[in-house]
């Protein structure tokens, strides 16, 4: 769970106004990466929100992860102009460099694979997002390369 | 250090004091910082020229200026030196010596950095006489260009908020409502409902709270005009919310943002800052008695969400569904109040119509739909861009005046414009000219702006099952006719794609997008199967050569293309061996390869690796399935 006190802050930022419960699930996983059960179960009680809601709402915005995610988050953009610049095929290449499918985190935490629906870089695409930098002009060998490279950087635990 | 503005004289005198403090002909370096140039990695550029500037010791005498996003996406990271205007296109890092020492000390053209027209061969030397800017009409966009997004002091200097003093002070909330009628300005974001109309309404709803919000959660893939406008020129968006804010008599909004752009999320929040701080938000607005504020909003990531009653739900904190609207929301909108939301681009189109007047504004565009609208020209296309037009200009001056035509020397297949809503306009459409409604005429809509351009090597049955892929995920789930219609749909495009298609499958896609169409709540539904049915109406060819010959003519289809390396061309690099993530390549050094099909994986790898074009995606027929399995 996330610190109480950390909870706390984020709790006051937002008056502990339930209008403003997205903008308080954004920034609790901002600060530990994903939605932790307990931390939920904390806001619920203290903004007095049924669980029930709170779960409709962490599983109807996609920006939401229930399950930790990995030290590395990698984003496929598959917006339009990616896809028709061949997106689908760097999005294999991940998956197979990864180990993982879209949505999942490896089983170390190391890697977390999304897609995207559009990053608005279409001038770039197909895009790659490692870690917030983008990675534009993607073809499935570079993407490749791109992800050894760090996984090299990391050491050998790096999954 | 900034004082509160306390009415119009302040604004005024702060405004002519910033502009004695610019010198026009101070060398300035403006770049775009924009996320496209962002990602090019213009953050490494800018610092490059700080510590070339510092060794030169001019840092006092030339400006760096971080704009917004001038549109030239493709030609990032861009550099404009002023005030000679001079246009450096793709500038790395390594060219920062270069510029600092031969243009700014030496006053020379660099040639090499030079835009070099495809068409002419020409080196263009003047930002202004750049093909694809001059042939568009940039009333909006052409800011961006010259001021920090971060400095509201940039905006007031090119004399922002000049039409929020006129609205607040020379006119009664329904002239500014009036004048927006006249101007014929409508909504950005895809309907294209007339907005001073939709303020009239709010204005005359009977409450004493009301609600003003701008919708920027702009979720169309391809399309980032409204990214470009509000991280770009963060005070247009503001001052027009602003004077909605008086005509329809509220005094608290909303700017709702997709947290997927970072910078735009920062670059408002900034504006808010400093515009309440200089009292251009808040209490009694330049003493005109006018209180209004304003918050951010980040959105969660639900493409539903850009519809405006689910907006609204996300707001107070809900699920993003959408709601039945038996009450219009400028009466009862967000919590059951009278609401008005409007775009982004929308908004900034307000200041323009109140400072210029009305009439110049509506003398721009066609008889039903007035001014400029953006564009995002992407995809197979080689000027990517953003591009602002006046209304009616065709499609065919935007993507070949404009846009440069297809790179390759490959043909021109279809435009997708309106994003997942929207449909794809084949070649012998192309001199329609665009307007709200000359687009929904054949089958697609205006949408928000995107428009991406397609070759003869997209698949139009691929398009189709992407886009309803798109929509399956972002369908709420809410209606069964958008739920289970668009998934069903899905299905049998899938099915179709692969090799599966059944004669009867054209038949079921219109009989189930007819459904999808009349019975589900939103705009979401009742436009998903926009992308199906317009590439059956213009493209049924190429339904009907994946279902009765099996084959994808665009070799795009996984399950019905091989890829097959040409003797001829290959030289036996072994680029491709290496690659193969299946060893599935065989060929001896310097000899030609061959690739061992029952191994193929259909990646594509060795496709994306060759430098000699030896590697080619066949079309492959499969046995037609047999008629009993048909049925």
């Amino acid at each position: 769970m996330t610190e109480k006190a950390t909870l706390e802050t984020i709790l006051t930022r937002y008056d502990r106004d339930p209008a403003n419960i997205i903008s308080i699930l954004q920034d609790i996983q901002t600060e530990a990466n994903w939605l932790p059960e307990e931390d939920l179960r904390y806001v619920c009680a203290q903004m007095e929100i049924p669980l029930s809601k709170m779960m409709a709402l962490a599983t109807f915005y996609k920006a939401f992860s229930l399950e930790p995610r990995g030290k590395h988050i990698v984003s496929v953009c598959l917006g339009t102009a990616c896809h028709v610049r061949g997106a689908q095929r760097i999005a294999g290449a991940v998956e197979r460099e990864l180990g993982i499918q879209s949505g999942e985190t490896d089983a170390d935490l190391q890697w977390t694979l999304e897609t995207v629906g559009c990053l608005g870089a279409c001038a770039l695409g197909p895009i790659v997002v490692v870690d917030g930098e983008y990675h534009g002009q993607m073809t499935s060998a570079k993407a490749t390369r791109l992800l050894s490279k760090i996984k090299k950087a990391d050491g050998n635990g790096a999954g | 250090m900034v004082h509160r503005l306390k009415g119009p004289d302040d604004l005024a005198r702060l405004r002519e004091q910033l502009q004695g403090q610019r010198d026009p002909n101070k060398p300035c370096l403006a770049i775009c910082a924009g996320t496209g140039c962002q990602a090019y990695g213009v953050g490494r550029v800018i610092a490059a020229f700080e510590e070339e500037l510092e060794k030169h010791g001019l840092t006092n005498q030339v400006e760096v200026l971080a704009t917004g996003c001038p549109g030239f996406c493709e030609r990032g990271p861009l550099v404009v030196v002023r005030p000679a205007g001079i246009f450096y296109q793709r500038v790395q890092v390594k060219d920062v010596p270069d510029i600092v020492q031969q243009t700014i000390v030496n006053g020379q053209v660099i040639e090499r950095l030079l835009y070099d027209d495809p068409l002419t061969g020409e080196k263009i030397v003047n930002e202004k006489d750049i093909p694809f800017y001059k042939q568009q009409r940039r009333e909006i966009l052409w800011i961006n260009g010259q001021l920090d997004p971060t400095r509201i002091e940039d905006y007031i200097a090119l004399g922002g908020y000049r039409a929020l003093v006129k609205a607040l002070l020379e006119m009664s909330p329904e002239e500014v409502v009036d004048a927006i009628k006249r101007s014929g300005l409508r909504g950005r974001g895809g309907a294209g409902f007339p907005t001073g109309r939709k303020w009239e309404s709010c204005r005359q709803a009977d409450d004493q709270t009301k609600y003003i919000i701008c919708n920027a959660d702009e979720g169309d893939p391809g399309a980032f005009m409204d990214r470009a406008v509000l991280e770009g020129n963060p005070h247009s968006v503001l001052e027009g919310m602003i004077i909605g804010a008086y005509a329809i008599g509220s005094h608290l909004g909303y700017i709702y943002v997709r947290n997927e752009y970072p910078m735009a999320v920062e670059n408002a929040a900034l504006a808010l800052d400093a515009a309440r701080a200089l009292g251009l938000l808040g209490e009694d607005i330049l003493g005109s008695g006018f209180d209004f504020d304003l918050q951010i909003r980040r959105g969660g990531g639900a493409f539903v969400c850009g519809e405006s009653s689910a907006l609204m739900q996300s707001l107070q904190g809900n699920v993003g569904e959408p709601q039945a609207k038996y009450v219009r929301s400028v009466e009862r909108g967000l919590w059951e109040r009278p609401t008005v939301l409007n775009n982004v681009e929308t908004l900034a189109n307000v200041p323009l119509i109140i400072a210029k007047g009305w009439e110049a504004y509506a003398n721009i565009g066609t008889e039903s739909s007035k001014g400029t609208k953006i564009f995002s020209l992407v995809g197979k296309i080689n000027n990517t861009g953003l591009v602002e037009v006046p209304m009616g200009v065709s499609l065919r001056q935007i993507i070949f005046d404009i846009g440069g035509g297809i790179p390759g020397g490959k043909a021109f297949k279809a435009v997708q414009t309106g994003g997942p809503s929207g449909g794809c306009i084949p070649e012998d459409m192309l001199d329609l000219p665009v307007d709200f409604d000359e687009l929904s005429k054949v089958g697609s809509m205006m949408g928000s702006g995107g428009m991406i351009v397609m070759d003869e090597g997209t698949c139009m049955v691929d398009i189709a099952r992407y886009f309803l892929d798109f929509l399956k995920e972002e369908s709420c789930g809410k209606c069964v006719p958008c739920r289970e219609g668009i998934a069903r749909s899905l299905e049998i495009l899938n099915r179709i794609c692969q090799g599966k298609g059944r004669p009867e499958d054209m038949d079921l896609l219109e009989e189930l997008s007819e459904t999808i169409q009349g019975f589900s709540l939103c705009a979401l539904g009742r436009t998903a199967p926009n992308p199906v049915l317009s590439t059956l109406k213009y493209f049924r060819d190429e339904y009907e050569a994946h279902i009765f010959e099996r084959r994808c003519p665009a070799g795009v289809c996984k399950a019905l293309i091989e890829y097959w390396i040409d003797p001829e061309l290959c030289t036996g690099c072994g680029a491709c061996t290496r690659v193969c993530p299946q060893e599935a390549i065989l060929g001896e050094k310097k000899a030609a390869h061959s690739v061992t099909r029952s191994d193929c994986i259909k990646c594509g790898a060795c496709y994306d690796v060759c430098r000699f074009e030896a590697i080619a995606i066949r079309s492959v027929g499969i046995e037609p399935v047999p008629a009993v399995e048909a049925n």
